[in-house]
């Protein structure tokens, strides 16, 4: 079987203050980390006070844009084309939500190598997607 | 200060129905109440506490049935922790009867969930909502994600979460109100059409209109009551969430809430003669056994095979109503028919062909939320006295 993958429509993320420097970089081609300038941990959903110790002198670090599979699901009856949800464990530390893209998604497999590319959101800024690297 | 013995699930009431038109959402949790009500052998007026989750009408905690029904409260609580809201209610509810907030607590949980699921408009000040809408999460996907790292971790297959839509599917045939009433084997769970992989269309539960109500009282209005008597022994709540980034789906809240409850109610796993385990797809069945310690983690789906969870046939007896799988998952919330079972079968009034043997222990719990992202958490555990 194979499923090949299909640009879907992905919404626009509705920003709270301080996620446009996320978004903003994204449009530009980078995947920000948050990283907290004082127990050193990274994070992710990035937040204004670090999850681990509560400073809030955490840092937007550019990310390598590399990671492996953690979790994956094909999702072929919720939407007009089939796209597959995916836990990406960055090689930072931290697990993001995301797509996988730009591939068969029947090869898609936990443990896979993946690298990160954009795609545009409608009407908003591009969001980190995956693609196997 | 301990929940143990201090409060009694003195009614409950399942709404007969699975689909409902031209009836309004306060009309059906008043339904819900009154029904359990009756069965308890109580009055409107003798409610102090009322507690509801965000399927009851208003948005302002539970002041617009309050007012609907006209209850008279000294107490009332409003946790949203989606399904496993009313396991969480029930705690709370015997928190209050045990500090002396309230005598007869009232909990309802009603709705049409007919409509279905949808990818939901989320309130935008949720901080992980940019980072995560995007990407398409509905309810099947968050729980298929854990499922299949479950797969990759432990080798579960398909065929073995196929045995828990089997062993519900067993029961709902006994159940003149289940949803499907059919019974259908491990080929027809693994045949069914993929939605969204691993889970097939049979791994889910189902889709209803209804709802349901719960009677928490004290001891003393307990001994005044003719029904037999169910006593809360043991509760515990944690929610679950991504830990910054530490993602690890392959185990729930129920780690938490689960030895908290056991440890309230001085009982093992082992002690447990009947379990409502929420079943929102056949993965959470499977998670949420090994998390509470009826088998060792990643054995769940050896667990589930060969009709272990069938009433009569197996070792844990689960969802004898037929569960969310099979039965009913009223207004997309199946906690309130997790404690409904567990009452019924502690009473012994569960159906004859699925009740259990000598049944003085049972176990409820709720896993409400996604699995895989945040979700909450609730383990009940009751004895007949």
């Amino acid at each position: 079987m194979t499923t090949p993958y299909q640009e879907r429509k992905i919404p626009a993320p509705k920003c709270n203050d301080g996620d446009e420097v996320y978004f903003n970089a994204a449009t530009e081609g980078k995947l920000l980390v948050k990283q907290c300038g004082d127990c050193g941990e990274y994070h992710h959903y990035p937040r204004a006070l670090c999850p681990f110790c509560f400073s809030d002198k955490t840092e937007w670090k550019e990310a390598k844009g590399s990671g492996t599979i953690y979790s994956y699901s094909i999702t072929r009856t919720s939407g007009p084309v089939p796209y597959a949800l995916a836990y990406v464990t960055l090689d930072e530390g931290p697990t993001m939500l995301t797509n996988i893209v730009d591939c068969d998604l029947d090869t898609i497999r936990c443990g896979q190598r993946v690298k990160v590319a954009f795609k545009p959101s409608e009407d908003g800024p591009s969001v980190p997607v995956f693609t196997l690297a | 200060m301990s929940i143990n013995s201090k409060a009694y699930l003195a009614g409950i009431f399942e709404h007969p129905a699975r689909k409902i038109q031209n009836k309004s959402l306060a009309q059906l949790h008043a339904e819900c109440a009154k029904g359990a009500l009756e069965d308890a052998g109580l009055t409107l007026q003798d409610v102090d506490g009322y507690f509801c989750s965000t399927d009851a009408p208003g948005g302002l905690g539970g002041i617009n049935m309050i007012d609907y029904m006209g209850l008279t409260v000294t107490h009332s609580d409003s946790t949203n922790t989606g399904g496993s809201s009313y396991l969480y209610l029930v705690a709370h509810a015997a928190e209050a009867i045990a500090a002396g907030k309230c005598n007869v607590a009232l909990i309802t949980c009603a709705g049409f969930g007919r409509p279905g699921t949808i990818v939901r408009e989320l309130d935008s000040s949720i901080p992980d909502t940019p980072f995560e809408i995007p990407y398409g999460p509905v309810t099947v996907n968050l729980y298929a994600l854990a499922a299949m790292r479950h797969m990759y971790e432990f080798g579960t297959t398909s065929e073995q979460l196929a045995w828990v839509k089997v062993a519900a599917s067993h029961h709902a045939q006994h159940n003149p109100n289940a949803m499907l009433k059919k019974v259908v084997t491990v080929e027809d769970v693994v045949n069914s059409p993929m939605i969204s992989d691993p889970l097939h269309r049979l791994d889910c539960c189902v889709v209803t209109d209804g709802g349901g109500a719960v009677i928490v009282v004290s001891p003393e209005i307990a001994k005044t009551l003719k029904r037999p008597k169910v006593k809360l022994i043991g509760a515990g709540e944690s929610p679950k969430g991504q830990m910054g980034g530490k993602v690890d789906i392959t185990y729930s809240g129920a780690v938490r809430s689960g030895p908290i409850a056991f440890a309230e109610a001085g009982i093992t796993p082992k002690d447990i003669k009947y379990a409502s385990i929420y079943d929102s797809f056949t993965i959470t069945v499977v998670m949420t056994l090994e998390d509470l310690g009826f088998c060792k983690k990643g054995e769940g789906g050896k667990f589930v095979m060969d009709g272990n969870l069938i009433s009569g046939v197996g070792k844990l007896p689960f969802n004898t109503d037929g569960g969310g799988l099979c039965n009913n998952h009223p207004v997309n919330r199946g906690g309130i028919t997790k404690i409904i079972e567990a009452v019924r079968q502690l009473r012994g009034e569960a159906h004859p062909l699925v009740q259990v043997k000598n049944c003085d222990l049972a176990l409820a719990h709720g896993t409400g939320g996604a699995l895989s992202t945040r979700h909450g958490s609730a383990t009940l555990i009751m004895e007949r006295e």
